[in-house]
Parts: structure tokens; sequence; C-alpha cells
């Protein structure tokens, strides 16, 4: 999505020995084309850039440096933009052949390219191709073959430094990469600017002469990207998108569908199925026995979570996602927004793990990856495992309240939304540094093609599992040995006067509390037997949403902010928490 | 006049970006210093999006302030 957003797909694999790399600005049909190459199997890559400009930039640049092959993804719609990372690629020194993409909307906004041209002044091979119609793609296919280095800028090669053999990290130095400046121990040579100056005068140069534009009346997209923006429609625009995302993730999935995957499926058929087999071999009293089919078990609770709960959600979250990135409709929301976001030390494209985090917080903490600050990272993290409860959180809150009535229930995403607001306005106040401000380009709206949606989706879930499944499950491990060792009991009746005296609640809430570090909704869901009464309910929901986030969002925490960062990270929220849950207890009696 | 000035449907020459960060990224996306483009919306407090050909992009208010335009006519 756009550049404002996420996701590195990463699709690791090798042709032969080569390997080869998509790459290209956000939306201008890498998967497509990825998909469309079946059989030759790449990696695909958002914006790489020469020199990173946030994290997932980064990672992107890795891989780039990488590749021995660069398949270069550009959108004929909007050549003048894509043909500044084509050149920037070509300056590096890699072989390339470009996929110039999206002919038919080219074609249908009334451009016309001479390929022939362009292909001759790069030095590489140009391609045109339709990836959703899969034309193009042979040829693609067969000039992989012929990749070959292009023809550099002349007045950036003169400016190379001398004395560094690689032609990538020669330009990488002179475009003042930090990490490859370190390498060299160069300083930096303060050319950036002028070398970007050069590349896009001389992309300019190559537009002038190779494209062509046969008329320029305001298409469909155009007029519906006006509307989206318009300070009412877009608002109108908005509320809908919303609503019917509630829909679809909050009833639709996280009920209907979770009902029957996680409590029909697992809870009545899979698991007793695998208890019945496994406890024939093992006596499930056994240690061995609890961390396989125990009450947190590897074979029961994991399982259950991860392909009964989570995935679903996770798949669906996917799914709307994917719709809205190739929409183009994302980045239009984080315009819509930045005005709010500005407010807690964020822009408007912290919206995206925001979103994201009301489905998994685990799966939100992995994009902030997209923010330009390290300041920004951390705010969004904190954020999310402080205030936004995910999906499965919501599902089990959503059903306690509703029988107390409307009343409970805006009172409830009352106190969030101040939470939220004032906890971000505090952190933008104290952090030092400033945030970045609010840039991005924003594709042409188009309606998604349902295949290209199901094919990020699963891709993207395929990557989810393997990096959370792991940290899921060695966190369950954890927790089943603790509970096998008997520590869970004692932390039960050494939290419960904080539960009684400050929050108010019975002491067996504690039980909740303790679950609610395995799974944020198994805490809720916890509460359910209690009996509480409609005072009771709102701070322990409240309490209980703000806690910590589950085992494997904290483990995902750590790894994405350090360990340091990290543990203050889980600390202050646990201590807000609870900070907080008495503090709304003592209120209420006020209301 | 600055960014934040323009009204939507207003035609101008980009004169200055006093951002480094911005500067660079608006010479990648193309809408950078010396080109021309059209004010494409203003959210009520919120960012300017600008449109150079089928381009759009969308600029923080912060940073529409300190961008530098001359109108020209459509
Ligand atoms: N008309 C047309 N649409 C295309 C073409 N190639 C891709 N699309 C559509 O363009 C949108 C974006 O394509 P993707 O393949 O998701 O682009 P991407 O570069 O992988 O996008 P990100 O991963 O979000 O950066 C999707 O809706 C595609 O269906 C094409 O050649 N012609």
């Amino acid at each position: 999505m756009s550049h404002t957003c996420c996701e590195v797909v990463q699709e690791r694999v090798q042709e032969g020995d080569r390997k080869v790399v998509l790459a290209g600005n956000p939306n201008v049909g890498k998967s497509a084309v990825f998909h469309a190459l079946t059989g030759v199997y790449v990696e695909v890559t958002n914006y790489p850039g020469t020199s990173a400009f946030n994290d997932e930039e980064r990672v992107a640049r890795e891989v780039i440096l990488a590749a021995d092959v660069v398949i270069n993804v550009v959108d004929s719609a909007h050549l003048d933009r894509d043909l500044f990372l084509t050149l920037q690629l070509i300056d590096m020194g890699h072989p390339v052949v470009v996929a110039l993409n999206m002919m038919d909307e080219a074609k249908a906004n009334g451009l016309a390219i001479d390929v022939k041209q362009l292909s001759d002044i790069l030095g590489v091979e140009v391609v045109p191709t339709i990836a959703v119609k899969n034309q193009g793609i042979d040829t693609l296919k067969a000039a992989l073959d012929r990749a070959r280095p292009g023809r550099r800028t002349e007045a950036i090669v003169r400016r190379l430094p001398a004395g560094i053999e690689s032609p990538s990290d020669a330009l990488m130095v002179l475009e003042e990469d930090e990490e490859i400046c370190q390498q060299y121990s160069t300083a930096r040579g303060g050319q950036r600017e002028e070398v970007y100056r050069l590349r896009r005068e001389r992309a300019d140069e190559i537009i002038n002469q190779v494209v062509s534009e046969t008329n320029s009346g305001a298409t469909f997209a155009v007029k519906l990207s006006r509307f989206s923006l318009h300070p009412l429609g877009g608002l109108v625009l908005l509320l809908a998108f919303l609503a019917l995302m509630y829909q679809v993730m909050g009833v639709w999935l996280a009920q209907d569908v979770v009902g029957i995957t996680e409590e029909w499926a697992f809870g009545e058929h899979i698991t007793p199925w695998i208890v019945g087999n496994v406890s024939r071999l093992i006596s499930p009293e056994s240690f061995i026995g609890q961390l396989l089919i125990g009450e947190f078990g590897l074979l029961t609770m994991t399982l259950a979570y991860l392909f009964g709960l989570l995935l679903p959600l996770v798949v669906g979250f996917y799914m709307v996602l994917a719709f809205m990135e190739d929409s183009g409709y994302l980045p239009r929301v984080a315009v819509l927004v930045d005005r709010l976001m500005i407010k807690v030390g964020l822009n408007g494209r912290a919206i995206i793990p925001m979103i994201l985090g009301f489905g998994c917080v685990t799966m939100a903490t992995m994009t902030t990856r997209l923010m330009g600050t390290k300041r920004e990272r951390t705010i969004a993290t904190f954020l999310l495992s402080l205030a936004i409860p995910c999906s499965a959180q919501i599902a089990v809150i959503a059903t306690m309240l509703a029988p107390l009535g409307i009343g409970y229930t805006a009172l409830f995403v009352g106190f969030l939304f101040v939470i939220y607001g004032v906890t971000g306005m505090v952190m933008n106040k104290v952090l030092p540094g400033e945030s970045s401000d609010l840039l991005i380009d924003l594709p042409p709206l188009r309606l998604p093609r349902l295949v290209n949606v199901l094919q990020k989706t699963f891709l993207k879930s395929k990557s989810f599992l393997t990096e959370a499944g792991g940290i899921f499950a060695l966190g369950s491990v954890v927790v089943a040995a603790l509970n096998a060792w008997g520590v869970l009991d004692m932390l039960q009746s050494g939290l419960a006067p904080i539960t009684e005296r400050w929050l108010g609640l019975p002491r067996e809430t504690a039980n909740a509390f303790i679950m609610g570090f395995v799974r944020r909704d198994f805490g809720a869901a916890g509460l359910y037997d209690l009996n509480l009464s409609s005072h009771e309910t709102m701070v322990a929901l409240m309490t209980i949403t703000l806690f910590v986030p589950c085992i494997a969002s904290i483990m995902i925490i750590l790894k994405e902010r350090g360990k340091k960062e990290g543990w203050v990270i889980w600390v202050v929220d646990l201590a807000l928490a609870i900070f907080l849950g008495g503090v709304i207890h003592r209120l209420m009696f006020w209301a | 006049m600055t960014l934040v000035e323009t009204h939507p449907g207003q035609a101008f020459i980009i004169t200055e970006i006093a951002d480094d960060f911005a500067r660079l990224q608006a010479i990648r996306f193309g809408i950078a210093e010396g080109a021309r483009a059209i004010c494409q919306a203003i959210v009520p407090g919120g960012p300017v999006v600008v449109r150079k050909g089928k381009q759009e992009m969308a600029l923080g208010r912060n940073l529409a302030n300190r961008i530098q335009v001359k109108p020209v006519e459509a």
C-alpha cells in the first residue's frame, strides 16, 4: 500500500541460483506481477531507496542488495513518479528488467509510451505488461535472461567516491546512507539532494522524450478521489467504510465465524479428539502431559487459539486490509485523520497500525515499522498495547456490555478514547524529539481485483503465522510450565489485595487478569462466570482492556522495540491499567 | 504565499520547500521545487493534497506551511 504503507511481502526463494527481486513503488502491481510469474520465485519489496527513510525501507534495501536480478515494476500511468526509482536502481549497477505495468490504465488515461526508445535510453529491457490480464508476462520471463546493468546517470557517476569497489555501496555513500557510510567510515558528503535533483532532471527529460499525452480529461477515478477528500463527502465515505468494517470484522468474523471455528470445530471436536488420543500415550497429569494437552497446552490451547480464533480474524483482517490497499483508499484515510493523529504525536499514516490493532495487536505492532521516526514507533506501540482492544477481546467485551445497555457501551468507548488521547498527548509532550509530518503519495482509486486480494491475504496470513506462531507457542509452554509448578496459583493470591482493595473487585478476578497475559480475550472471558455487578463489570473490562497485551504481542514488542524499551512499555502499561482501573472505579460512584 | 493559502483548483509553481526530508521525498515523487502543480483538496485544519499530472500527494499542514508557491493561470 502506499508509501504510506506497510508491508514488505517476502517470498524468499530462488530461481536456479539466481535471486530475483521485485521492486517498485506502492500499488504499482508488484503482487500481481509476482503471481503472474508463477514458477519464477521472487521476493516482493516496496520502495527500496538506496537511502532508507524508515525501518521498512531499510528492510527492503537489504533485500534489494542481496538480489541478482531486480524486476522493477512501474506504473505506466505514473511513469514520471516511478522512473526516479528505476534510475536509482540502474545507478546502483544492478541487472534490471523494467516491467512497464498497467499499460491498460496508461492507455485509458490517454498516455502513449515509446517503449523502444525508453529501453534504448535506459539501456535495459523494458517490457510492457498488464499483470492482472497476464499480458506481457511471458516476454518478461524471457527478458530475465537478458537482464543487465543499465546506463547510469553520468552526472551522478562522476560524483561517486573513489576507492569503493561495489557500485551500489559507492552510490549509497554518495547518497549518505548512514549504515553504509559507517561501514566505510566516511563522513556524509552533503551531496544527497544534489544527486536526487540530477536524477529527477534526467527522469523528467526522459519522460518528455518518451511519453505523449493525448487527452487529459478528469476520469471517474479522479473525481472520486476528489470526493473522498472533500470535507463532508470524505467524512461520510469514511463513516460508511468504518461501519462496513465493523460489520465484517466485529460481527461476522469475530462472532459468527469464530463461533464455528473455535467453539464448534476446536471446542467440541478437534481438541477433545486430540486430548483423547494423546492421553492414551501420555498421562495428562504428568509434566509433559500438561505441556502438551493441559489447560495451556501446545496441542490444546495453542492450536485452538492460533487456528480457531486468531487465524480467521487475521485472515479476515488482511483481506479487508488488502482491499483497502488495492483500492488506494487507505492513504486517503490517513489524510483525513492526520489532524487528530498529530495531537498524539503521530501523523495520519499511523492510522494503519491502529486499524490493524483492532484486528490483532501483535500484527499491528509489526507494522509500526512504516513510521518515520523512532519516537513515533514508541508512541504507536505503547498506544496499541494500552488502549486498542484486539478483535478477540472486542468480541468478549461486546457480549458482556450488551446486557448492561447502550449507556455502558458508550461510556466504555468514551473512556478508551479519552485514555488514548490523553496518554498520546502526554507522550507527545514528554518524549524528546519531533514527529514527522505527513507526506504520502496517493495512488489512484480503483476497484480491487478479488484474485489479487486473496493472494495477498494468503501470503500475509502465512507470514503472520510463521512470525507470531512460534512466539505464541513458546509463550504457552512457559505458562503451562508455570502452571504445572504451581506458580500461577501463587501469583493469584499475591495479586488479590490489588484487585479487592484498589479495584473493588472480587478476589477471583485476579484469575482473569493472569489469564489475560496468555490471551487478552481469555482474561475477559474469565470474567463471564463471576456474576459481577454492572459497576464491577465496567471496571474489570476497562482494566483488562488496558492491561498488558497477550504474550505473543509482548514478545513482538520486545523484538521490535528492543529489550529495554520493551520492558518499560510493558511495566508502565501494567501500572497504568491498574491505576486507571481504580480511578474509573471511583469516578463511577460520582456519575 | 504558502501552500496552505491556496484553494482547491488553483494552479501554482512550487518555489521553496523549507524542510530537508520533505524536499528529498518531493523529488522522489516528482513534485519538487520548480514543478507546476494544482491544489486538489484541503482538509479543514488538516493536510493539503496537491496534484501534478496524474500524481497526487498529501502534505501535512505543518509541512504545507513551510512550502512557498507562486500562483499561475490554470
Ligand atoms: N488495470 C490494471 N490493474 C492492475 C494491473 N496490475 C495490478 N493491478 C491492480 O492494481 C492494484 C495494486 O496491485 P498490487 O499487485 O497489489 O500492487 P503492489 O505493488 O503489490 O502493491 P503494494 O504491495 O500494496 O505495494 C490491484 O488492485 C491490482 O489488481 C494492471 O496491469 N492493470
